[in-house]
């Protein structure tokens, strides 16, 4: 706790100091921002405050940022921007801020409130155009609202299913003159988040488990916002039942664990596929049934009952209906379902017997582990995300863009702990990559990050390394060059006969007919950062180690590699989970069963 | 089967609130038959009935997904059995002095009243539940319908209950960090 200064109440003050107070009194350390014409008030007691300003590049980079600051703190990321073009720059990162859950508060300029709705110069209708992709939103014209908004908007982002909240302040209420009085106590009738799971439910959950034969816990990224892998750990050690993390929970449960079998979905293990497909009961915790983990969902899981498990009531059978729905915070619902399986086989002497399901399980993870084919020349995209999680290892955190690279790295680096993995899952915004990691750096400052990125997603929001080079913030950032919008053109080659259209982006050596624009390695040294490149594998491992050795500035290497490498496993889009693909045209052999 | 569904949505009386709930219908992909808004016997909270067409199952992501918005207080659906629902209908027919006695007895047949007459028009206002008002319109059709205007259902539960009670206690463990 710290000691709170008593300000007489009658201190007048701006609407601009009152909300630099407030957010030093709601806790926050850091913001990403721009600032502008309608946010300039903020910004001069921001020159006085306690509070770490970063001046971003673009606002999507600020928003980005505080999604990366948030998902390894645990804590609400801020940014802030100016009104109109500012805001809407904002709109991507708010947008995937609400797909992935990541608790943010953006708070914006308005123009003064006398000029909202006339098309005043830099207005924009940001709290419409957010409606529909924030957890809740503000328009603050009474600068005497501003530490009551303040303290609700970290109350909603952070608390519940976390979610983006946007304040929009309009200049005149930043000016005018007001008292500032931190609330007490919020009133917020119609917010009321339930996070005790009913202990009906959780104990119908518990005879659901003992009574099944092939039960899967299906993982999301809701038990990485409970912060309950000790509860997870916990419930799979006792159960003895496999596990599969999707996109947003990779590290949730060690992959090094046995019972771990990797990731879901469209690009999923082989293993976690099938655990799903053969199973008798998913115990769902904190996951969605997105449609890239389902397939045709008609088709998904078909022999399965469903537990789930989620602090959002609305995801509740919103795919698929659940036959014991629990409302619930991860953490307390994983912790009352191990008292009530412990209970049941301490007093009733019940419990569950799934060891010959884990055994068939293992046994197609053993056979079909996440593997690929090296290319006769040139470098695998695969082995430098390989090396990189070697040497840089899991207390490391890795965030990506969005496509191959994105996959690959999801499957080839190891994760071992919660908040090592940051990614785009529900948007999949490219771009998301490098400012992501600028923001974990800030909030995770003695860690290694890496931003294990593409071409085309790097070109997309690298303008934010000048901010790291200038501001301290040494991340590392691997461009997987393939010299193409690498997912795409794989979708290409699958399903569009080879038909490379707008897909080459010319970032690779003249060797592929490329005209290398740009070049990555200049382009770091312009930002002031250090530019690597390797080509070979023969220079992999030592030019990871010169990008680890540098811890004084950002470095971007140019991994040049092999560009007709594909993501496999896949289900094709709107398929059944059941047509996994291994490499292309190339199901896997079960022995003797379908799967 | 897609059927009609009457929902009694208490919000906040703040700005935005209603923008939030028609938007999330619109987002959600669903179409709204009719809505209505007005003040309740609380200042601090307003009453929206909206009308959806909708199965069960969608219906119960939609009552979900409004209880999500911070602004909605309480979602009460109401079933016609055990409701009172009302709509108000303005409509102007075409009348001659051949005509208006025949039109005037609709009326009360129908006990609406007339609100306006012209030479050549008579205006129209009646309330009832939507069977109603169609059959009246049906009635009225030969004589030549120049013009409606209709409100939102609104409706409200038989009984002594009240679904605003409650809605405004405070909320357990919101203490500010």
């Amino acid at each position: 706790m710290t000691e709170q200064v008593t300000r007489p109440q009658t201190e007048t003050i701006t609407g601009a100091q009152s909300l630099v107070r407030a957010l030093e009194q709601a806790g926050v350390e850091v913001i990403f921002g721009i600032p502008g014409g309608a946010i300039l008030p903020a910004y001069d007691p921001l020159f006085d405050s306690s509070i770490r300003h970063i001046l971003v590049r673009h606002e999507q980079g600020a928003g980005h940022a505080a999604q990366g600051y948030a998902m390894v703190t645990g804590e609400v990321g801020v940014c802030m921007a100016t009104s109109g073009p500012g805001a809407t720059n904002l709109v991507t990162a708010i947008a995937d801020a609400y797909m992935d859950s990541v608790p943010i508060v953006a708070i914006t300029g308005q123009v003064s409130s006398q000029l909202i709705g006339t098309d005043g110069f830099q207005e924009a209708d940001i709290r419409g155009i957010t409606m529909p992709i924030t957890k809740h939103s503000y328009l603050v014209t009474d600068p005497a609202e501003i530490p009551r908004v303040i303290a609700e908007a970290f109350h909603i982002a952070g608390t519940g299913r976390p979610g983006p909240v946007l304040v929009d302040i309009a200049k005149d209420a930043l000016q005018g003159a007001t008292t500032f009085e931190w609330p007490t106590e919020l009133a917020l009738p119609g917010y009321r988040p339930t996070t005790r799971p009913h202990g009906k439910q959780v104990r119908e959950a518990a005879r659901l488990l003992v009574a099944a034969e092939r039960p899967v816990l299906y993982v999301g990224g809701g038990v990485l916002k409970a912060n309950a892998s000790a509860e997870l750990a916990m419930l799979a050690e006792l159960t003895q039942i496999p596990v599969v993390t999707t996109l947003m929970a990779r590290g949730v449960f060690p992959d090094s664990h046995e019972l771990n079998l990797g990731m879901p979905g469209m690009h999923g293990t082989v293993a976690a596929v099938a655990a799903l497909q053969k199973s008798d009961l998913l115990v769902t915790l904190g996951a969605r049934f997105d449609d890239r983990v389902t397939g045709n969902l008609d088709s998904f899981a078909p022999d399965a009952k469903v537990i789930h498990a989620d602090i959002d009531p609305a995801e509740i059978s919103k795919n698929r209906t659940a036959d014991v729905p629990i409302v619930g915070d991860c953490k307390e619902v994983i912790s009352d379902l191990v008292v009530a399986l412990r209970k049941m086989a301490d007093e009733d002497g019940v419990q569950g017997d799934y060891s010959a399901w884990k055994n068939q399980m293992l046994g197609v993870k053993a056979k079909f582990p996440v593997a690929y084919d090296k290319p006769a020349e040139g470098l695998a995209p695969q082995t430098v995300i390989e090396r990189i999680s070697a040497i840089a290892g899991p207390e490391a955190v890795y965030s990506s863009g969005v496509g191959q690279h994105q996959m690959w790295a999801a499957h080839f680096v190891d994760y071992e702990r919660p908040r090592q993995w940051l990614n785009s899952g529900g948007a999949g915004t490219m771009g998301y990559g490098v400012p992501a990691a600028m923001g974990a750096q800030v909030g995770a400052p003695d860690r290694v990050v890496w931003a294990i990125d593409g071409d085309g997603c790097f070109q997309m929001t690298n303008q934010e390394l000048a901010t790291c080079a200038l501001e301290g913030i040494p991340i590392k950032v691997a461009v997987i060059n393939n010299s193409s919008l690498g997912m795409v053109r794989q979708w290409q080659t699958l399903f569009y006969e080879g038909r490379y259209s707008n897909t080459d982006l010319n970032t690779g050596p003249e060797s592929i007919g490329a005209r290398r624009i740009p070049d990555f390695v200049k382009l770091a040294d312009a930002y002031g950062c250090v530019g690597l490149r390797c080509d070979s594998e023969a220079d992999l491992d030592a030019t990871i180690e010169k990008a680890m050795a540098i811890t004084d500035r950002p470095v971007v290497i140019d991994f040049v590699v092999e560009r007709d490498a594909m993501v496999w496993p896949m289900v094709a889009a709107g398929t059944s989970n059941d047509d996994i693909k291994i490499a292309r045209d190339l199901a896997p052999e079960w022995d003797g069963e379908d799967l | 089967m897609t059927t009609q569904h009457t929902l009694s949505v208490l919000v906040e009386n703040t700005p935005g609130a209603l923008a939030r709930v028609s938007s999330l219908f619109m987002r959600r992909g669903f179409n709204i038959d009719s809505l209505a808004v007005g003040p309740t016997e609380i200042p601090e909270i307003s009453r929206m009935t909206i009308v959806v067409s909708v199965d069960d199952l969608p219906l119960e992501q939609v009552t979900k997904q409004l209880n999500k918005l911070v602004n909605v207080l309480k979602i009460v659906e109401l079933d016609s059995a055990s409701a009172v629902e009302r709509e108000l209908m303005l409509i102007k027919v075409k009348t001659d002095a051949a005509t208006r006695g025949q039109v005037l007895e609709t009326v009360q047949l129908f006990r609406a009243k007339v609100v306006d007459v012209a030479v050549d028009a008579v205006t129209i206002e009646a309330t009832g539940d939507a069977g109603k008002l169609n059959a009246m319109l049906n009635v009225l059709e030969p004589f030549g319908i120049r013009e409606i205007a209709q409100s939102g259902r609104v409706a409200i539960g038989r009984g002594a209950r009240s679904i605003t009670d409650r809605t405004l206690r405070a909320v357990p463990g919101s203490q500010v960090v």
